[in-house]
């Protein structure tokens, strides 16, 4: 790929030191009709209840946690496909989180979405060239005349035969696919791209080959990601830092190590300690699975203070009156919100021998 | 849910000390060495005539399984793991499906089995449960209903007799307060419990086969690792064979006593779990373990296997994986474009099988592949 010029970085303004992105105490609350006869008025769906979140140049930020506990909401934020009803959004330390769509426009080129479904996420009815071409003249990428070369130059980066510009999403495999989502964001020059489970719907083998050119991309255009997956492996594998989120909330940040080996939320425990590891085959003493009771509570009407403490075997009275502050506690190098934040006793993720 | 009784209320707690996780400590299984089959597939092929010519999904798939024992297979999407199974079930629409080959379970020939009598096998001898509990529970009745419909099908006894039952298996997979959740539909279930509760319909039966299609796959850790507990002790109480589909080999070292890796409709090798993942013998397996990330260790690169899975309308010539495999130029001549090479079991290792041509595959596994797994 050419060196990266910006033609169109005007209208982008940025705060000398201030981190690439942050997020402070962002709130996503959807409103939705009580249901039946007895509804009594509004309900809110808190999706996103206080998320903060930093990232900097270059840097990839793992979100993980269980299904609904507001991973894609927070990445739909970030993209500002939707607005939050409450905290800051700052992107080089401006906040665009009520920007209008006309302001927004610049950031939106530099802040880039890639979906899990390759399958969806594609006009049908489109060619490759035209899908990554659309992309480069809505961001004023290319000048008249230069927009095939630049789309056959995407496609070469990503992997795909450049002559296939004149395909249909359906002549491609699922993993090409995928190949053509990542084209078109890069085809914005982004600073940073919010992956949301980009490799979920891939074979492990496919999966392998779209994250080594994820890697790749990060490493030769330092672009940033915050990269969202169930695949706690997946994101082991590729992320910086860590960030764990259950039902809105962020319970533990990290760097990538302390967070799978030094764990200090009961929530971080659990999670970690029920993936199922292959190297038990190869000697590894199995770990100790922490069984969680119950269900993730609904987001309607969460449990006071901390929101995990339906679950928590060291639930005690303070945990339903106080909501814990996400903090560093002296007990360990994690950001961890929970009264009793303590390093797992035994090693929950065993070492290899 | 945070109502049921059996779930902690953090408000409520008067007590001080602080508790220690209920945790489950993973025992190694015991195997049941040697025992008769009570599966077994020989030389099965399962084709589909379409508008573009034939899809050979299964190309003379063998195996076997004993009761007692769980049997994972695993491959890419498109290899004939579900295929495979459904034949097992004999859910493959007669006239769109050629089938050919046996399919033997507890002794009864599957292939060609009427309707009538596949209608008394099915539940009663094998069961099979989906990824998507969706696709086996109507939304329109309760699932008490359902579970007793299934067990009315194969017992001749009273409504009451019946909906005990259902309470009895929805208590046995886990369900909390099973006697009000009996009455509900299943949508007031969630995702785990509506896999807990197709669980208790495939059990209810006391089938001896239990075929499970990618059952966690849709599922998130937490409650994946219960339903794996549940099937192992389910398989523990009712002393049954078990096939699991998945295509998550941390599932598999965890729960399986054997493994079968098939790549475009075939197998390519099979044989107790902790041979086959610790010391895999031909290069499709090992391109699978390159390309995992590990959960543990000093994470490594990953080394994807190339290319994309064959056609099954026009599979390559000789050895399937032969286009996107990079051991194929060590072997002489030209056999691995040529001849397709047999699943041969392997004298000096008991109880396992592989495809492939290479000579001295455990030296070149140990040296050249086991130092960059990732
Ligand atoms: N537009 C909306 N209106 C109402 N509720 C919503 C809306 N979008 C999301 N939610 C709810 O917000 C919560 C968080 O949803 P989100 O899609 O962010 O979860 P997720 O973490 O991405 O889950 P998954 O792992 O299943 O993708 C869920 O309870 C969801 O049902
Ligand atoms: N009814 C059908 N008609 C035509 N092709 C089919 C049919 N059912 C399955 N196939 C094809 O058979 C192959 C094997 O499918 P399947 O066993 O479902 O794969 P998996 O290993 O992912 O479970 C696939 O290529 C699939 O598209
Ligand atoms: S604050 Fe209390 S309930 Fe929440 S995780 Fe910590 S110990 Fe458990
Ligand atoms: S037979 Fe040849 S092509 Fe096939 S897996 Fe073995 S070495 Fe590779
Ligand atoms: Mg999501
Ligand atoms: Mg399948």
């Amino acid at each position: 790929m050419t060196a990266a010029t910006n033609p169109a970085t005007s209208g982008v303004k940025s705060v000398p030191g201030a981190p690439l992105l942050e997020l402070e105490d962002v709130k996503m609350h959807f409103r939705t009709k009580g249901d039946g006869l007895l509804a009594r008025g509004t309900k809110w769906v808190q999706a996103v209840d206080g998320v903060s979140l930093t990232v900097q140049p270059g840097e990839t930020v793992g979100l993980v946690g269980e299904s609904g506990c507001g991973k894609s909401t927070t990445a739909r934020l970030i993209t500002r496909l939707l607005e939050p009803t409450a905290g800051k959004i700052k992107y080089q330390g401006v906040d665009i989180a009520h920007m209008s769509e006309r302001q927004l426009r610049p950031y939106r080129r530099e802040i880039q979405l890639i979906f899990q479904d390759p399958y969806s996420s594609l006009n049908p009815r489109h060619t490759v060239g035209t899908i990554v071409g659309t992309a480069l003249r809505t961001h004023g990428m290319v000048a008249k005349g230069g927009e095939l070369k630049r789309v056959q130059e995407l496609l070469e980066v990503v992997g795909l035969n450049p002559e296939h510009y004149n395909r249909y999403p359906h002549e491609f495999s699922g993993g090409q696919r995928q190949r053509i989502g990542i084209a078109r964001a890069l085809a914005a020059r982004p600073k940073i791209i919010v992956a949301d489970e980009p490799v979920s719907a891939l074979d492990v083998s496919i999966q392998a080959q779209v994250m080594n050119l994820l890697e790749n991309l990060r490493k030769e255009l330092g672009i940033a990601f915050v990269f969202i997956a169930h695949d706690l492996g997946v994101v082991r594998h590729f992320c910086d830092r860590v960030a764990v989120m259950y039902l809105g909330r962020m319970v533990e940040e990290g760097p990538r190590n302390d967070l799978y080996e030094q764990p200090q939320h009961p929530y971080t425990q659990a999670l970690l300690s029920a993936v199922p590891d292959i190297a038990v085959v190869r000697g590894v003493p199995p770990k100790t699975r922490i069984r969680l009771v119950g269900d993730v509570p609904s987001p309607v009407d969460p449990p006071s203070g901390c929101r995990f403490r339906t679950r928590c075997w060291k639930a005690q009275d303070i945990c339903a009156t106080q909501d814990p502050a996400l903090e560093v506690k002296p007990t360990g190098t994690t950001t961890v919100a929970c009264h009793f934040a303590e390093p797992p006793v035994e090693s929950i993720v065993a070492e290899v021998v | 849910m945070s109502t049921d009784p059996n779930i902690p209320q953090g408000g409520n707690m008067t007590d001080q000390t602080v508790r220690s996780p209920q945790t489950v400590a993973r025992t190694p299984r015991t195997r049941a060495e040697g025992e008769e089959a009570y599966l077994e597939v020989t030389d099965l092929h399962v084709q589909f005539p379409t508008a573009d010519g034939k899809v050979n999904a299964v190309q003379g798939l063998s195996y076997a399984l004993p009761l007692r024992r769980t049997l994972a297979i695993v491959g890419e999407s498109g290899s004939g793991k579900s295929v495979s199974s459904m034949a097992i079930l004999g859910l493959h629409d007669r006239k769109s499906t050629w089938i050919s080959g046996s399919i033997k379970v507890g002794g009864k020939e599957v292939v060609g089995m009427s309707e009538k009598d596949l209608m008394d096998y099915r539940g009663a001898d094998a069961a099979m449960i989906f990824q998507d509990p969706q696709s086996s529970l109507h939304p329109f009745f309760t699932i008490g209903d359902q579970i007793m419909e299934s067990y009315r099908a194969h017992h001749n006894v009273s409504k009451r007799v019946a909906k005990a039952r259902a309470i009895d298996m929805l208590g046995r997979v886990g369900i909390p307060n099973p006697a009000r959740r009996v009455d509900q539909y299943p949508h007031e279930f969630s995702g785990g419990m509506r896999q807990r509760a197709m669980i208790a319909m495939a059990l209810v039966n006391d089938p001896k086969l239990l075929i499970a299609d990618e059952p966690t796959t849709a599922l998130d850790v937490t409650v994946q690792a219960q339903i794996l507990d549940l099937i192992a002790d389910l398989q523990r109480d009712f002393g049954s064979a078990v096939v699991f589909i998945t295509h998550d080999l941390g599932v598999v070292a965890e729960i399986a006593d054997d493994i079968l890796v098939m790549y475009g409709g075939n197998a390519v090798e099979h044989g107790p779990v902790d041979k086959i993942l610790g010391t895999p013998l031909m290069p499709y397996t090992w391109g699978l373990l390159e390309s995992i990330p590990a959960v543990s260790g000093t994470p490594g690169p990953l080394h994807p296997i190339p290319g994309s899975p064959p056609s099954l309308l026009a599979m390559p010539s000789g050895c399937a994986f032969h286009p996107r495999c990079e051991f194929k130029d060590r072997v002489a001549g030209d056999l691995c474009r040529t001849l397709k090479p047999e699943l041969i079991p392997r004298t000096a290792d008991q109880g396992r099988s592989s495809r492939c041509h290479l000579k001295e595959p455990d030296r070149v596994f140990e040296t050249e592949v086991l130092p960059r797994l990732p």
